[in-house]
């Protein structure tokens, strides 16, 4: 009886496993109806390095956290703005017909980077979307480089994306921890929120945060009296916000991000650290703030790039995602669509699907969406465009469901970014 | 056919069949699982022939990757010598930790190591050059003894299979060999094997050591073929995966644990999609496996053949 | 010196909260010799129990903390009925292995269903605010899961050690055989024994929601830790996981003073101290 079990669920494994490499798909699929079908379509059997494009379609493999700490902000978000994308072209650009895959990394760069590895081999996917975490977006940059195709990010933040370890396949299409300093860090310093102190989390991208807003908040004339590293992930901040709250600083930095964040200002809450103290959000997304409540978010300070009730044309995008979802994007789901879109125009404009020649045209072209105005990418991959400085309204000025931010300042591109002259990518040609 | 025979027979179609893999299914995936068996036939040594369940595996296979990693990359070392610097750093730190560990038994054991990978695991987040959670990425594969050069999938693939195929058979020689008797006495029967007069803990230690440096083989070979090593190396899940895998294929089975790797692969490559039901139907295997076939795959097999064969 | 202070009241805080939450993973271990895994997946399951009761049938939370329980100690006596009887008479690693397979089920499946986000369950009206003790400000119902985390262990401890049918139990551990011979339900008793360590499992996790909110990934951070102060506080001995549930609280609060990105490893250098000086742990006899 066991053995019996046992051999079946071998054999059924394996067939599930077979199937998957044995049904070689003739020319092209036809476009699946949903993300999961198009996920499950066969990849080709073969060996040896990437083929070339065969020009004559496009396909699109968004690489997202389903289950981990960030498939709010990204996952299954990501890949329905994706498909949105795809509607709206009419599933073409030009002529050429747009298919979608999608899968989990687990946000662990060995997946991400062996998911992309297989997409580019056997499914011959051309560009790869979101990769939300850093740590997989920057393991399947160089793979996507080594075998000429695209990478559009919309969900990581290291600046090191379009500094160090930039390429010349890549845009980093929604924000970035420099962009997010700005905004937060300059943006209340100048406001008179002169004394921080930083409640860190414990990791490259938390370090990243700290650092680039430390860069702004002494440029303009602050000070950081302290900073504390929390190990990732924390889940009882209270005594690093004890710390926080005895080096008397005005603003308490919040250089973390998703659970850390909520727990964090949940806890100063019920600390009585807030109002006394100033609570600054480096990397806060609507979906923390619709988590924490309004009670407990109120007067947050934070960085976006987009917010779905900026003007008609975000409300337009986001009531027909929210139609889908049952919740609004957020900066990185709205990006995925933007960047897709700008992409598939490329396409269309260079008439082929060749990394270089479309990367060119995108580069060309202006980007003018509901997601950026006047926003162009720039010879490291950065994608330049105004970011906003908002602030969490109270429960009493909230007059909608998601009805969170007040904008204080549009920042505009010129400032958002880090000047090209400050870039580390070696593509930038210093004169 | 003897027995004997029949089992040479089987032994070799499977090395064909390893050769011929890459022609049939993607290459990297095949590495991918060959990394995978190497390290639960490793962690298999210790569990299945020695009786002794490691919870902190993950220390040596991923300790080994971040080693290779970083002399690679950063000093500029061939992939051989970056390779045998992984194994040397997890035998050594196996030989550190399996000496405290062995004193000893049952759950405290496991909760030893498990300590001392949580501490791997907090220095991999901590050193500068282990980049937090970026991990190590754009490690180059190099050219094997300056000449083939790795970055072609073929030719990095058969290295990969020479790699498994060297640690299988030191492996298999080990457990065949009077060494690996006593190591299976002891796990029958500690105490006797200690009024027989063998030094138990010498021998578990030395179980131990090898164990490691073979788990390190397989993170080191890991860190070149995907060309990074990353905190999912070191956590505490990859040590419990491999016992997942070990269990599943069939503890105290040569076989057992290689087939046990390419069944959690699969389902980790092919069914990534499914979102949260990976984990769903990864738990299911587990308690279906626990409570059905306790002896796994590979060994409900084995009864079943022995059971229609009458042997 | 006054941080000093605020430090370690807070990790007396947190180290009654370990403490109530290794107390059922000491029960559960000490009477059925299992390593209840699963007992992350209890906690969070009452955590996110409490948070649907009060959104869809409007449950509070005082009620919460009985019904959550309950409900959650339901779903525990199928398991055990289903599944880990089965597994007594084996190596206590089958044990593990279930109960870990069970988790990996039940954090999927809650993932499925409700994401990666945290949901909000306030905390009732009578424990909001807090008093201001000069060194820290103190938030009323920490100070209300102090108190309450203290009782059920010492309640716990004194049902187990004090009184007749804790003596059946204990009797049940050493010789289920012999028991059963003198009329007692041993199979029921075992049943009811892991019920009630995964009601106390939920317990923590209502307990946990109004300050950590509910997750489907809250358990499975917390349960390596827990698991790491049973074993160090000895296997099976509740007073010993009381006193270093407690005794870890300080001795990371004092970690997030002096040293902060250590806070988290720190549980398992002591352990893997401890079990090399002390092979059963603190509080342990080795069996």
């Amino acid at each position: 009886m066991r053995s019996a079990l046992a051999v079946a669920l071998t054999g059924l494994l394996l067939t599930a496993a077979c199937k998957e490499g044995a049904e070689a798909p003739k020319g092209q699929a036809a476009q699946p109806a949903t993300p999961v079908a198009a996920a499950t379509k066969a990849p080709v059997v073969e060996t040896g390095a990437a083929k070339p494009p065969t020009g004559n379609s496009i396909k699109v493999g968004v690489l997202t956290d389903m289950t981990g700490a960030y498939s709010d902000i990204a996952g299954k978000g990501a890949i329905v703005a994706a498909q949105m994308a795809i509607d709206d072209m009419g599933g073409k650009a030009g002529d050429k017909p747009i298919t979608l895959v999608s899968a989990d990394h687990q946000n662990k760069p060995d997946i991400a980077s062996n998911t992309a590895r297989k997409w580019i081999d056997e499914d011959n996917v051309d560009v790869i979307a979101d990769l939300v975490a850093s740590s997989t977006a920057l393991a399947v940059m160089p793979v996507a480089k080594s075998k000429n195709r695209i990478t559009l990010l919309s969900g990581p933040a290291s600046s090191r994306i379009t500094n160090e370890a930039c390429t010349d396949t890549n845009v980093h299409w929604a924000y970035d921890t420099y962009s997010l300093a700005v905004g937060t860090g300059k943006e209340i310093v100048k406001s008179g929120g002169n004394t921080w102190f930083f409640i860190t989390a414990d990791y490259a991208f938390g370090q990243s945060l700290e650092a680039d807003a430390t860069h702004q908040i002494l440029a303009g004339g602050g000070k950081v009296i302290g900073s504390v590293k929390a190990p990732f992930p924390t889940a009882d901040f209270s005594s690093f916000l004890l710390q926080a709250k005895s080096s008397g600083a005005k603003v308490i930095g919040l250089a973390n991000a998703g659970a850390d964040t909520i727990n964090s200002v949940k806890q100063a809450h019920e600390f009585g650290i807030v109002p006394k103290q100033q609570l600054a959000g480096l990397l806060v997304f609507i979906s923390d703030v619709h988590s924490l409540g309004l009670e407990a978010a109120k007067g947050l300070l934070l960085t976006n790039s987009f917010y779905w009730d900026r003007d008609d044309e975000t409300r337009k995008w986001s009531q027909r995602y929210f139609e889908k979802m049952q919740r609004m994007p957020t900066m990185v789901q709205a990006g995925v669509y933007s960047s897709l879109m700008h992409y598939f125009k490329s396409v269309a404009a260079a008439n082929t699907t060749e990394a270089g020649a479309v990367m060119k045209k995108m580069k060309e072209l202006p980007v003018n969406d509901f997601f950026a105005k006047n926003g162009h990418i720039r010879e490291d991959g950065l994608h330049v465009h105004d970011t906003y400085l908002y602030q969490v309204k109270t429960p009493a000025e909230s007059k909608k469901p998601w009805d969170y931010y007040k904008l204080v300042k549009v920042i505009p591109a010129a400032e958002a970014f880090k000047p090209l002259s400050e870039s580390k990518c070696p593509l930038v040609k210093k004169t | 056919m003897t027995p004997a025979n029949r089992r040479l027979a089987g032994y070799v179609a499977l090395v064909l069949l390893g050769l011929a893999a890459p022609f049939l299914v993607y290459p990297v995936f095949a590495m991918n699982v060959l990394c995978f068996a190497l390290f639960a036939t490793a962690f298999d040594l210790l569990l299945g022939y020695t009786g002794l369940l490691s919870f902190g595996h993950a220390a040596f296979f991923g300790g080994a990757a971040y080693v290779t990693g970083h002399l690679v990359k950063d000093s500029g070392w061939p992939p051989e010598l970056g390779i045998l610097a992984g194994v040397v750093f997890a035998a050594t730190l196996g030989g550190i930790v399996g000496g405290l560990a062995i004193r000893r038994a049952g759950i405290y054991f496991s909760m030893i190591t498990l300590g001392f990978a949580q501490l791997v695991y907090f220095l991999a987040v901590q050193l500068p050059w282990t980049h937090g959670e970026d991990g190590l990425q754009g490690v180059p594969r190099g050219k094997l003894l300056g000449l083939l050069p790795l970055d072609r999938p073929l030719a990095m693939y058969y290295v990969v299979y020479a790699i498994f195929l060297i640690g299988f058979v030191v492996v298999h020689r080990t457990i065949h060999s009077p060494f690996g008797h006593i190591l299976r006495s002891i796990r029958e029967n500690e105490p006797r094997a200690l009024s027989l007069g063998y030094d138990v803990d010498r021998y578990k230690l030395v179980a131990f050591v090898l164990s490691a440096g073979l788990s390190g083989l397989a993170g080191s070979t890991k860190a070149i073929v995907f060309q990074l090593a990353s905190l999912t190396d070191v956590h505490w899940h990859m040590s419990g995966e491999v016992v997942l895998m070990t269990l599943l294929g069939g503890m105290g089975s040569m076989l057992g644990p290689s087939v046990g790797a390419l069944l959690v692969v699969t389902l980790q490559n092919y069914l990534g999609h499914l979102g949260s039901w990976v984990t769903v139907i990864t738990g299911a295997v587990f308690v279906v496996c626990v409570l059905t076939f306790r002896r796994g795959i590979v060994g409900e097999l084995h009864a079943l053949l022995k059971k229609s064969f009458s042997l | 010196m006054q941080a000093l202070f605020g430090q370690l009241l807070l990790g007396l805080v947190n180290g009654s909260f370990y403490a109530l939450l290794s107390l059922g993973l000491a029960i559960i271990f000490g009477l059925l010799g299992v390593i209840n895994f699963t007992h992350g997946a209890q906690y969070m399951m009452g955590a996110f129990l409490a948070y649907l009761g009060l959104h869809h049938f409007g449950i509070g939370y005082w009620p919460a903390l009985i019904v959550a329980p309950l409900a959650v100690a339901v779903i525990g006596v199928v398991f055990e009925c289903l599944m880990l009887r089965r597994l007594y008479r084996l190596d206590p690693l089958y044990g593990l292995l279930l109960t870990f397979g069970l988790t990996l089920i039940l954090e999927g499946l809650f993932h499925h269903w409700y994401g990666n986000s945290k949901y909000d369950f306030p905390s009732p009206e009578l424990l909001k605010g807090g008093s201001d003790l000069g060194f820290i400000y103190l938030p009323r119902y920490r100070g209300w899961v102090v108190v309450v985390s203290l009782a059920v262990c010492f309640g716990s401890w004194a049902v187990i050690e004090k009184t007749k049918l804790g003596a059946y139990l204990r009797a049940g551990t050493e010789n289920p055989k012999l028991l059963q011979a003198f009329g007692v339900n041993v199979p029921l008793m075992f049943t009811l024994t892991y019920a009630f360590g995964a009601a106390l499992a939920a317990f923590a996790g209502v307990m946990a929601a109004p300050i950590y909110q509910a997750s489907a990934a809250m358990g499975s951070d917390l349960i390596m830790v827990v698991f790491a102060v049973v074993v160090i506080g000895g296997m099976g001995s509740i007073l010993g996981s009381i006193a270093t549930g407690v005794g870890l609280g300080l001795l990371e609060g004092l970690t997030k003073y002096y040293y902060p990105p250590a806070a988290n490893t720190v549980v398992f250098v002591v352990m893997a101290l401890v079990l090399l000086v002390k092979p059963a742990g603190l509080f342990g006899r080795e069996r």
